[in-house]
């Protein structure tokens, strides 16, 4: 589905990945880990950017969220879904909510648990409540493969198995990156340890202990 | 189904500006917008002809033009900055702060208007006009400045040394870049004004544009038209902190001139000229009250109803024109190529001092509303739009953004709105500044009936009605506030 061979990227002169080769099949669960810093977040920004060449439909968790601090949880949301309606339509819903998009938001908050934050702004919400709705959005935009950057990070440990699950059941391929290593090991079938920009860990799950993982992290 | 619970509601911001919209709807019929000359279009295509071939002859002197609009802006900036730094360092005076707003209230064409009668043309009349508002703004913004910054070393040395030594080794030197800027930017405006006063007969560049254009000699008017634009444009390469004592020690000597001040004339001014005539002609105070009626129900009124009418529809248009065009200087929008094209054009448009935008448009269509408005809201749309599209440069979006018109109304519009909001209420002052201002050119503002009572030799007339249009000035700046606190906005002192 999608393929790295060799790649590097650097920022402003400093290295970010060196020589990464990877081949992700379509259907997998993918984690990445490793400390902050490792190459994580650029390698989850090389693959959206590779993905997003040959035009597949890619939801995207950034792990600033990307919202927008002044509009509702509501319309938040719903830009997930900008891409497949007129303009004119997502003028018209961002003026006056709409009753069909109120109805899919509303699902979609509830499976998340916020959905009594829907017409709130988002800059009254909490970090934990933000990041719910950076991935409600992404649950409304959908598609084949998700990109999510330390998704559960602002998530308590029952939130998080909640919407982990949500996401492995909504999305058929994902690449999370992901610092809980118990997470990584319960949800995903093969894991990526990055350091220093390099894979130093690629195998499937099954293959894997949590004190070998954690090593990674120098513990 | 869960939706049914909750309603959408719409924020403040969203309110107030549609009411600001409804108001400028409303203002619309009641307003003059007649094209009245016999053939716009042949005469916007002579205007355009002379840009082919710009030239200055027939111009006595340009070059002295130009060195008179930059002495008269150097000294005047000069002057206003030197006397507004004092001011600010007793700003929290109440009564420092409501002389200054007066003073701000009135503009700079007026004071020329007020100085050329005790002064006559003497070089000072120029420079007063100039220094006075400025002083006053420069006052207000330094002293913002000075609240604002922070005061860690104030704190230790305050207590056992003297006031002038702790400022000047703890405060002013954090402080003195964000003067620097400030002034610099005024200087700036400074050259715009001084160019306009021209107008009104001093021998800067405005003198030169008023006869090329009532000479129908476009091509001079191209000529000193993008002369000023280049002056504009370079500003930084020519003002630099180790020339400015030169260019200061020289400027005096480029604006002296043969006139001299009559000390009978500035007497009279005080003693007589402005003193209402019922009371200098010893009448009853019945005359006096019916001398002021008079005044306030056939020239106040219709002054301040037109420029009401006109500042409000102003205001809205500029909003709308820099909201499309700020994508034009936006690097979420266009390229490299298109941006630099977008900023030309906002440059020029916002370097033309709405004064000479609608005296231009003025020629063009004929006196009414329309090329008033049109000038208020090209040049100040410009500087909103320069600015707003600025800040959204520096708006972080995430990877998987959308482009188009979703893109400017879901990530870009609702993060910018507030600021947007916060400029044009700030500006909203100056309109209503400049708009009674437009009325020498003969559109029926409260500058109108001042430069009529000028004119018929009735300064007592005209001083009251300047009053009436200072007070009017406040009123609107304190409502702008009192909006902007309700709805949250800031502002920052560059925005001015």
């Amino acid at each position: 589905m999608i393929k790295l061979n060799a790649a590097s990227v650097s920022y402003k002169g400093k290295t970010a990945l060196s020589n990464i080769t990877l081949d992700i099949q379509a259907g997998q669960k993918l984690a990445l880990v490793g400390h902050s810093g490792s190459g994580k977040s650029s390698l989850l920004k090389l693959l959206y950017d590779k993905q997003e060449q040959s035009a597949k439909n890619t939801a995207l968790i950034p792990q600033e969220y990307g919202l927008v601090q002044n509009l509702s949880v509501f319309h938040n949301v719903y830009m997930g879904q900008l891409g497949r309606h007129p303009a004119w339509y997502n003028l018209l819903n961002l003026i006056k909510p709409l009753a069909k998009p109120i109805a899919q938001v509303s699902d979609i908050l509830q499976s998340v648990k916020i959905s009594d934050k829907l017409f709130e702004p988002v800059a009254q919400l909490s970090g934990g409540q933000q990041q719910r709705t950076a991935i409600a959005r992404a649950l409304m935009h959908s598609g084949d493969i998700l990109l999510a950057d330390e998704p559960v990070s602002s998530l308590d440990e029952s939130q998080s198995q909640l919407v982990m699950k949500l996401l492995c059941s909504q999305f058929e391929t994902i690449i999370f990156s992901l610092h809980d290593v118990d997470l990584a090991l319960k949800f995903c079938d093969r894991v990526i340890g990055l350091d220093h920009g390099q894979v130093i860990i690629n195998a499937n799950t099954e293959s894997l202990n949590r004190t070998e993982l954690l090593k990674l992290y120098g513990k | 189904m869960a939706s049914n619970l909750y309603i959408y509601r719409h924020s403040q911001r969203w309110y107030v500006s549609w009411l600001f919209v409804f108001i400028a709807i409303a203002c619309i019929p009641f307003a003059d917008l007649n094209i009245s000359t016999y053939d716009p279009l042949a005469e916007i295509g002579r205007l355009f002809s002379g840009l082919l071939q710009p030239s200055f002859s027939g111009i006595a002197d340009p070059f002295d033009a130009i060195l008179q609009t930059i002495s008269f802006a150097l000294l005047g900036v000069a002057l206003g900055s030197l006397t507004g730094f004092f001011l600010a360092l007793i700003f929290h005076l109440r009564i420092v702060q409501i002389f200054c707003a007066l003073l701000r209230s009135v503009h700079e064409l007026f004071w020329a208007l007020i100085f050329l009668q005790i002064f006559g043309l003497h070089p000072i009349t120029g420079l007063l006009a100039l220094a006075t508002p400025y002083a006053a703004t420069f006052a207000k913004v330094y002293a913002e400045i000075i609240e604002e910054g922070d005061h860690p070393a104030y704190e230790v040395i305050h207590k056992h040394s003297g006031f002038i030594s702790t400022f000047f080794y703890a405060r002013l030197p954090d402080l003195w870049p964000h003067f620097v800027t400030y002034t610099s930017y005024r200087l700036e405006c400074g050259l715009r004004s001084s160019a306009v006063l021209g107008f009104v007969g001093l021998p800067t560049l405005g003198f030169y544009l008023n006869t090329a254009f009532l000479e129908g000699e476009y091509s001079q008017v191209w000529a000193l038209l993008i002369f000023f634009y280049i002056l504009i444009a370079s500003i930084r390469y020519w003002v630099r902190p180790k020339l400015l004592p030169i260019y200061l020690l020289i400027a005096p000597f480029i604006i002296a001139n043969n006139s001299t001040i009559s000390f009978n004339n500035v007497t009279r001014f005080f003693t007589q000229d402005i003193i209402p005539s019922p009371v200098r002609n010893g009448e009853s105070p019945t005359v006096l009250l019916q001398w002021f009626s008079d005044l306030f129900l056939n020239e106040a009124l219709p002054g301040i109803i037109n420029t009401l009418l006109l500042t409000q529809a102003a205001l809205v248009m500029t909003g709308i024109v820099a909201l499309l065009w700020l994508p034009f200087i936006s690097n979420l929008f266009f390229k490299r190529f298109g941006r630099t094209v977008g900023h030309g054009f906002l440059v020029v448009v916002r370097s033309t001092p709405e004064y000479i935008l609608a005296f231009i448009l003025l020629t063009l269509w004929g006196p009414s509303m329309l090329p008033a408005a049109v000038a208020l809201t090209l040049h100040n749309g410009a500087i909103i739009a320069h600015l707003m599209g600025r800040y959204s440069n520096d708006i972080a979006l995430r990877q998987d953004k959308c482009s188009g018109l979703n893109l400017y109304f879901f990530e870009v519009l609702p993060r910018i709105y507030g600021q947007f909001l916060a400029f044009l209420f700030y500006r909203w002052e100056i309109i209503m500044r400049e708009t009674a201002i437009l009325g020498i050119l003969g559109i029926a503002t409260l500058g109108f009936y001042i430069d009529s009572a000028i004119s018929d030799i009735r300064l007592d007339k005209a001083m009251i009605l300047i009053t009436i249009t200072a007070i009017l000035n406040v009123c609107v700046d304190s409502l702008s506030r009192y909006i902007r606190s309700k709805l949250k906005l800031k502002t920052t002192v560059e925005c001015t």
